[in-house]
């Protein structure tokens, strides 16, 4: 049987209260997006001076040992950074990251790989299913400053110049547009030497040919000591932005899906609110009718 | 004729700090200051802390703080890779001599080589180089 008049009444408010608040939800997540493209584009000029600089340097430093270079003989100890959100509400984002990320570490070793967590949910997860969480990182929003990224990737470094890890991977998740979001596990650690991977010619006097004879202060290997750990902190950055903005374009999406089909709800209840009073006033009416003939029948 | 320029830009993982023509530099190498005029030979030096001065095409000097990073010249093109920075108009006298003063007070009560002291000692250069930059701006 239908519901009661008032009981869909009562419906169709709830409905419009939560479409209020799915609507204030979506206008959030799309400020917050807002706010991390400008990071981005903000950041660019960086990132990119920062590639071609280690680009430069690279060529250079053939030879020169450095701990976040050297690749280690066994690939034991495996450590796998997950990056996913505090919060849910945002569709499939959370789930999507986790459960890529947990086929990658099922593959590399389950239970005996350790994990560094970013965000709440990516902690929960893990601990929850009996995995080796090292370090978490939550509350790590569109408007955290430079220096919690430094903290992130001085520890994802930590572990692995310390000899804990042999292999750091990250999974984060890659912004293609609001509506696409793709998952992926990288490998962050050991770094492929930057700019070597090019053949470059060695000329007789041991220096490499290229068209730029850069003048190094200090040498070319005191100089990529300095510039590997902002390289990484960088990539850290881009990173986590990469990830924030697809949790925003993911909420943003869902919440917009939510409002839709809250709006939805709210007509086809209107519908059957209308159907029930129609009904009522029909009935009303007819017993009024009938009442009525049967006063004058009796007459 | 117009004295020969460069193009100079300041980054910073944040932010775009500055861009704009020079005709020089002067830069707080980390081992030591050192100035960069047009044409300059390509280079690539690590930096300190101190104070980044540029001489604009204007004839104005432009200064600012910066916390480490990299300079890189090359084709005529100057570009500053600083892990942080300031221009002498932004900086926040009062939040630099408060941090200058907490520093101070801090160091006062760290006796021995502490990890803190070494951390204290750094936050109170920072401190003394964004007021010292401000200061050669004329805000005093």
């Amino acid at each position: 049987m239908a519901l009661s008049l008032r009981a869909v009444r009562r419906k169709i408010r709830t409905s419009k209260n939560l479409q209020k608040i799915f609507s204030a939800m979506k206008m959030v997540a799309a400020a917050r997006l807002r706010r991390v493209q400008e990071r981005v584009t903000a950041g660019k000029p960086y990132a990119l001076k920062m590639k071609q600089l280690v680009e430069a340097v690279g060529p250079f430093t053939i030879g020169v040992e450095h701990p976040l270079l050297t690749k280690r003989p066994t690939r034991e100890n495996p450590c796998v950074v997950v990056i996913a959100g505090d919060k849910g509400l945002c569709g499939s984002f959370n789930n999507n990251a986790l459960r890529k990320a947990h086929t990658f570490i099922d593959e590399l070793g389950g239970k005996s790989v350790q994990l560094i967590t970013i965000g709440k949910k990516a902690g929960i997860y893990f601990r929850k299913r009996g995995y080796r969480v090292v370090e978490s990182f939550n509350q790590i929003g569109v408007n955290s400053p430079f220096s919690e990224v430094q903290k992130i990737a001085d520890a994802m470094t930590e572990i692995y110049v310390s000899g804990k890890a042999d292999e750091v991977w990250v999974g984060y998740t890659e912004f293609i547009t609001t509506m696409r979001q793709k998952p992926h596990v990288v490998k962050f650690l050991p770094i492929e030497p930057p700019g070597q991977a090019a053949k470059i010619e060695i000329s007789i006097t041991g220096r490499p040919v290229t068209d730029k004879e850069y003048i190094f202060e200090p040498g070319a290997a005191e100089l990529l000591k300095g510039l590997l750990p902002k390289f990484v902190r960088n990539q850290v950055y881009k990173f986590l932005l990469e990830s924030m903005a697809s949790e925003q374009g993911a909420r943003m999406t869902a919440m917009s899906n939510a409002t839709d089909s809250a709006g939805d709800l709210i007509s086809d209840l209107t519908m059957v609110a209308n159907k029930a009073r129609q009904a009522s006033i029909t009935k009303e009416l007819l017993e009024v009718v009938s009442g009525a003939e049967a006063l004058a029948a009796e007459a | 004729m117009a004295e020969a320029s460069f193009h100079i830009e300041v980054v910073t993982p944040e932010r775009l700090i500055y861009s704009g023509d020079a005709v020089s530099v002067t830069a707080p190498g980390r081992l030591g200051y050192f100035g960069i005029l047009a044409n300059h030979l390509p280079m690539v030096v690590e930096l300190g802390l101190g104070e980044l001065t540029i001489k604009q095409t204007d004839g104005k000097t432009v200064q600012m703080a910066l916390v480490g990073g990299f300079f890189e010249v090359s084709a005529n093109k100057a570009i500053v890779l600083a892990d942080g920075g300031e221009l002498a108009a932004e900086i926040d006298l009062n939040r630099a001599r408060a941090a200058a003063d907490k520093a101070r007070k801090a160091l006062e009560d760290l006796e021995n080589h502490s990890i803190d002291r070494e951390l204290m000692r750094a936050a109170l250069a920072r401190a003394e180089t964004r007021l010292k930059v401000a200061q050669d701006a004329g805000r005093a």
